[in-house]
């Protein structure tokens, strides 16, 4: 072979690979992508039942029971609409009413989402940023969320 | 006065590293000496600097000094010893301040080690590494001072998130800023090279054993942030395909692939323009890794900045230095001279089908980590990208590079005899057929292909020591004649053999895990059994302890065997930690083997009741051990007799250069 044919064999197997590559990611966008809702969003887009999303807002206060064998019920809230959330499992440690939460999963036909993911958040502080960002839509959002206990306060000997 | 002191010195750091990075540029172009030899000097006193302001910080922490804002945001007295330490590195600035110590660090070593590197080289390759370093000064003296005071000194600092209060913190940042910023070298290099627009065999020579350090310490990094992750975050995962894991995936993929062509470029002359590409990309994704990390681009555990002038700061860094490198490329590029001819069955070919899949595989997980980013940022619409996205495409990228990879070494240079290699590795695919077939009988459920995926792992070991047996003539001369043999082999060929062992370990581990893990999630009370695999664990009872800074809820469990006989104690917990009002869960682990039993509680359920999962990890230590041995394989190639005395003297290496045409 000359050097002109085998520097064209290493091209060809380039855009090979290249090409397959673009394939399994066109299809791997095609199946596997999840979009993130609000619960107003999902009110709005009227997303179909059966359809993976994430929802994100924060628990309702006084929202969550708890059942028998680890289930738990609680809704989800952008400060407009709320949506009820069924789901089976040890919660995130941060889990609690009032704070911010993404769950994945998908609507049944009754409108009840069924998570079967609930996202796990990092600190005290952290509202995990799609959170943040649907608040500030619904005009729920309040500054203290970010700012909470993120500046030394006086002594702040606590 | 010791934080002013770091401050300072900081400043003094930066007006080197300024020096640094324009006198011997100016002494390259006007052919002057003296100038060029100031690069060496240079960059030790800015070494020396640096790492006065990290000791000033580092004392600041130790001593629980509060009047500096980050020790008072990140630390507390009641930590322990190392934590309150490792918490300088455990947010924003400190990281940003460790970042620039290890690359000071790195330049320091290319000046005291490189004293056989050609002059113009190294004034080069230190003038870049330089003006990286005063990037970074620039960002932390602007943007992210670590040792602003606060007027009025609290009593008591406001502690570390709990989830980084663990020895992996103490490992896992420092290793894998060893291997981003370590590629600097490989980056700094080949701008060098660009710069000068001549380059040869020598120069894969010289860089080799950089990449080759800085890809170990990342190889360790990633394992250690899995291990971590795996015993920290309570529900048993080793990889979540999250964006800020990808970042410092991306590096390891291309520094792989660097590793590789680099190989070529040494011992034939080929593949120089590729591998100078490599260098710069590998380096851009180490800094995109930083960039998506640290910037808040991404919220998660590692993304302490959220302060949006920093993010840009960040970005303006990369669109420098990636653009310019890239434009560097495009420019001087074609001026380097194509050598070394090779068939496309042949040790080089192999190596450039591990090239590009490996690039290819790293596009992928590229395109799957910032399409979100791009997509928000178009169109405002949030999407997630998850683990499916990356076992579709990353997966099958990766198959076909782990079947050729035991042919590899088998074959010759230049012209490659393919049925050779396939006839030794007969034995060691009959191995991997004979554990398909195993997996098929014993293991009931779990995926179709995961079998195929045991036989695939089984296949790569057993190709690694197929390659060292072929070597040193095992079975066909009298043993002792082959262990002369095999200590006579050179370190690199021992250096691969275990990588690439490694690396199938580290799949066999994934494989089993994924494919025949179990799982029990479940609410128990005081004597209540759990059985799992063949396991019986019994609740004996919940208990409270006190640690330094936090409070434990203990669950005690008996683990026996299912016919009765007792192995051990489980003790999970729930560690609250009133600083924070926060709570971490932390798991019980016992190691069987290499496969792990693993159990952490959940909330206290009703009437004394509490939650908890329980998993069994078949051959879950696997995936780790693996990278483990690629570590090891790393560090017996670099100790390998040619890196070390080896390289040319100046005088020789003159001869070798091409000349710029």
């Amino acid at each position: 072979m000359t050097r002109k044919q085998r520097r064209l064999v290493l091209v060809g197997a380039g855009v090979g690979v290249l090409a397959i590559a673009v394939a399994l990611m066109l299809n791997a966008f095609r199946d596997s992508i999840v979009f993130f809702n609000s619960p107003t969003d999902v009110a709005a887009k009227q997303v179909p039942p059966g359809t993976r999303i994430r929802l994100g807002g924060l628990v309702k206060d006084g929202s969550v029971t708890r059942g028998s064998n680890l289930s738990v019920r609680f809704e989800v809230t952008d400060g407009k609409s709320e949506i009820p959330v069924s789901y089976q499992g040890v919660l995130p440690d941060l889990f609690r009413e009032g704070q911010g939460v993404v769950a994945e999963g998908a609507l049944d036909a009754g409108g009840t989402f069924n998570a079967d993911t609930i996202l796990a958040k990092h600190d005290e502080t952290y509202m995990p940023k799609e959170v943040a960002d649907a608040l500030k839509k619904s005009g729920h959002w309040k500054d203290d969320y970010a700012q909470r206990a993120a500046m030394p306060v006086g002594g702040a000997n606590k | 006065m010791i934080p002013e002191l770091g401050h300072y010195a900081l400043m003094l750091a930066l007006g080197l590293a300024l020096i640094q990075g324009i006198m011997p540029i100016v002494g390259t172009r006007t052919n002057d000496p003296v100038l060029m030899s100031m690069a060496a000097p240079s960059a030790l006193a800015q070494f020396f600097f640096v790492a006065i302001a990290f000791t000033s910080l580092a004392i600041c922490y130790v001593t629980s000094d509060f009047s500096v804002l980050n020790v008072f945001e990140n630390s507390n007295s009641h930590m322990p010893f190392i934590y309150r330490l490792t918490s300088l590195w455990g947010n924003h600035e400190g990281s940003m301040l460790l970042w620039v110590s290890i690359l000071a660090f790195f330049g320091a070593l290319v000046a005291v080690f490189g004293t056989n590197l050609p002059v113009v080289l190294k004034a080069n390759a230190l003038a870049v590494q330089a003006w990286i370093a005063a990037a970074f000064h620039l960002f932390i003296l602007t943007t992210s001072n670590p040792f602003v005071r606060i007027p009025q000194a609290p009593f008591e600092g406001r502690d570390l998130n709990p989830i980084l209060q663990d020895p992996g913190l103490a490992f896992h940042p420092p290793m894998l800023y060893l291997g981003y910023v370590g590629f600097s070298i490989a980056f700094s290099f080949a701008i060098a090279a660009l710069l000068e627009g001549r380059i040869d065999a020598a120069w894969a020579r010289w860089v080799r054993p950089w990449v080759l350090g800085a890809w170990m310490c990342l190889t360790l990094g990633i394992a250690g942030g899995s291990y971590w992750a795996y015993y920290e975050l309570g529900w048993g995962g080793f990889w979540f395909w999250d964006p800020v894991e990808n970042a410092s995936l991306m590096p390891w993929l291309a520094g792989t692939a660097l590793l590789h062509s680099a190989v070529v470029m040494e011992k034939r002359g080929a593949l120089k323009v590729w591998t100078i590409l490599l260098a710069i990309l590998t380096f851009s994704l180490s800094l995109i890794g930083t960039f998506l990390v640290r910037s808040g681009v991404l919220t998660s555990v590692h993304a302490f900045a959220t302060d949006p002038t920093r993010g840009i700061f960040i970005l303006a860094i990369l669109v420098v230095f990636i653009g310019g490198a890239l434009a560097l490329f495009g420019w001087r590029a074609p001026l380097l001279k194509q050598g070394g001819l090779f068939a496309p069955i042949s040790r080089e070919g192999a190596l450039v089908f591990n090239n590009l899949f490996l690039t290819t595989a790293c596009a992928t997980v590229f395109v799957g980590t910032l399409y979100p980013l791009a997509l928000e940022a178009l169109t405002g619409e949030k999407i997630s990208v998850g683990a499916p996205f990356f076992n579709s495409t990353f997966g099958p990228l990766f198959i076909p590079l782990l079947l050729v990879m035991p042919f590899g070494p088998l074959m010759g240079w230049k012209r490659g005899d393919l049925l050779g290699a396939a006839q030794r590795l007969m034995a060691a695919a009959l191995l991997g057929a004979l554990a398909t077939a195993a997996a098929f009988a014993i293991e009931q459920g779990g995926p179709v292909l995961a079998p195929f995926g045991a036989g695939i792992a089984v296949f790569v070991m057993a190709g690694a020591v197929t390659d060292i047996a072929e070597r040193t003539l095992f079975m066909r001369v009298p043993f002792r004649a082959s262990l002369q043999r095999a200590i006579g082999l050179p370190r690199s060929a021992w250096g691969t053999a275990f990588a690439h062992f490694g690396i199938g370990a580290t799949l066999l581990g994934i494989v089993a895990v994924t494919a025949w893990g179990s799982e029990r999630i479940a609410e128990v009370k005081i004597g209540d059994n759990l059985d799992i695999a063949h396991y019986r664990l019994t609740l004996d009872g919940l208990f409270n302890r006190e640690g330094p800074n936090y409070r434990d809820m203990v669950g005690r469990f008996t683990v026996r065997r299912m016919n009765g006989e007792y192995i051990g104690v489980m003790e999970p917990s729930r560690r609250s930690f009133p600083n924070r009002n926060m709570t971490t869960t932390e798991a019980a682990l016992m190691t069987r083997g290499v496969s792990q039993l693993y159990l952490s509680l959940g909330d206290p359920g009703p009437d004394e009741r509490v939650a908890v999962r329980l998993y069994f990890k078949p051959h879950v230590l696997l995936i780790w051990l693996g990278a483990a041995i690629m570590f090891a394989g790393g560090a017996l190639s670099l100790s390998d007799r040619r890196l070390r005395v080896g390289a040319p003297r100046p005088a020789k290496a003159r001869a070798v250069l091409q000349p710029a045409e």
